[in-house]
């Protein structure tokens, strides 16, 4: 432990009402209060001594933040649903494999009992496995402080580097995924992470993706990606460029172009920024390829 | 910041001690309840050496922040041995496999072990691998480890008892 734990304040909400007031008052006080879920990135910069000292609010255990409710039209996700819970959900696997896939890729079974979807967006991170796949899924996410409660689509949560359109004193509180009206035959979803080993690693270049196959075109196509960029990203180029025309080679190739356009890698401790081009491209072929060998 | 008083059940006993909030469970077990058979490896959730049942749940103990402990269950390795003297269906599968050689990994990699199978009493090898995927080992090399893991199901299978 390599923090002065008493430059530390933890106060634990009892309420999510509680948590919203302590939070307001925090924002009317000009202090911080940062929220805490599971502990799984900020108990790491504690230990390491590189977590800013001052005061955290302990949202664990609050039952509010950890409902699932199904309509006909969207699943929605208490911002405390962690990775086991998204796991053994038997309608996200169904509905929504990508968002399955990332649950079951990130970090292992200790890390997914406690990581949240919630803490997850919270921390922003552009390497983290689940937003691909919300992206993909086109969610909203909702945001609630004392003063009321809003939606943000999450393709426009993002503003740059660890950086949102959260406000110090809301709380992320649900994540809303709209079901998708088409049949399940004609919806393809993908989702691959790569990183140095299979289990547990950081991803070097994640990519989700889905569409409607119908007689040789793609259709309503999500692409969207981690860690090669400063935040996670919906590819727009890409998703444009391969709903212009039925899905061929030529396609497939100006589409794999108009991704290394979408996307902007660096070089950094995990991989290099080459590296992460040709991947991400790589990873486009792979979604494609078997559709293209069925057509 | 003031501590807190802390109660929490641990290896089936209540246990009470002061400490702050942001203590680290590891930290609690190891230098407040002087329960050190919970090893520190990385410190950041990578390796599995400090895993723990929270709640009959696997967790990385130096993750979890001493509040967040407050009214919980907590098994820790010196809890899972059904006696004094005698050992889990896990632990002698360790012992007779070799799936145990410097013990750093060993407590992490039996309650993980000990949480796949009370989940899934007959695991495939790929379950096995995928349930200790996040406790690394540097001297096994694995391969007696997912063997102990079989064997311990496969004992328990022989007695009639799950682990």
């Amino acid at each position: 432990m390599r923090s002065h734990l008493p430059d530390f304040q933890l106060v634990t909400a009892q309420s999510l009402d509680h948590a919203l007031l302590l939070l307001a008052q925090a924002r009317q006080s000009g202090t911080s209060l940062q929220p805490l879920a599971g502990g799984t990135d900020l108990m790491v910069l504690l230990a390491a001594g590189k977590l800013p000292p001052g005061r955290y609010l302990n949202l664990w255990g609050l039952p509010e933040l950890r409902t699932t409710a199904l309509t006909a039209e969207h699943l929605d996700l208490g911002a405390l649903t962690t990775y086991a819970d998204v796991r053994k959900h038997p309608l996200i696997a169904q509905e929504f494999p990508s968002l399955a896939q990332a649950a079951r890729e990130t970090g292992a079974e200790a890390i997914q009992q406690r990581g949240t979807l919630g803490g997850n967006l919270g921390n922003a991170s552009p390497a983290a496995d689940s937003p691909p796949a919300l992206l993909t899924y086109d969610a909203q996410i909702q945001l609630a402080s004392v003063e009321g409660r809003r939606w943000v689509p999450y393709a426009s949560y993002h503003t740059g580097y660890k950086q949102t359109v959260r406000r110090p004193d809301e709380l992320i509180t649900l994540i809303r995924l709209p079901r998708l009206a088409a049949h399940a035959s004609v919806l393809h979803h993908y989702y691959r992470k790569v990183g140095t080993r299979r289990a547990q690693a950081i991803s070097k270049v994640c990519l989700a993706a889905r569409a409607e196959w119908q007689h040789g075109t793609l259709q309503h196509v999500r692409i969207a990606v981690g860690s090669v960029a400063p935040t996670p990203l919906r590819c727009t180029r890409t998703e444009a460029c391969l709903t212009a025309a039925p899905l061929s080679v030529p396609l497939l190739a100006s589409a794999q172009r108009a991704l290394a356009e979408d996307i902007c890698p660096i070089d950094d401790i995990r991989s290099t920024a080459d590296y992460r081009r040709q991947v991400t491209q790589n990873l486009l072929s792979d979604w494609l390829r078997p559709l293209l060998d069925h057509r | 910041m003031k501590e807190i008083d802390l109660s929490l059940e641990v290896n089936g006993l209540p246990r009470r001690c002061q400490v702050h909030p942001l203590s680290r469970l590891l930290d609690v077990l190891r230098e407040d309840l002087g329960l050190t058979g919970t090893k520190e490896g990385c410190g950041e959730g990578e390796c599995g050496a400090c895993a723990v049942l929270l709640d009959g749940n696997l967790v990385c103990s130096c993750l979890v922040p001493a509040a967040q402990v407050h009214g919980a269950q907590v098994l820790t390795i010196e809890g899972v041995a059904p006696s004094e003297g005698t050992l889990d269906a896990v632990q002698q599968a360790f012992v007779s496999c070799g799936g145990a050689q410097c013990g750093i990994c060993t407590p992490g990699m039996i309650l993980a072990s000990k949480a796949l199978l009370a989940k899934n009493p007959t695991p495939t090898e790929t379950d096995i691998r995928e349930a200790l995927a996040g406790n690394l080992c540097r001297c096994t090399g694995y391969t007696q480890i997912f063997t102990s893991v079989l064997a311990a199901c496969q004992a328990e299978a022989a007695a009639g008892t799950r682990p």
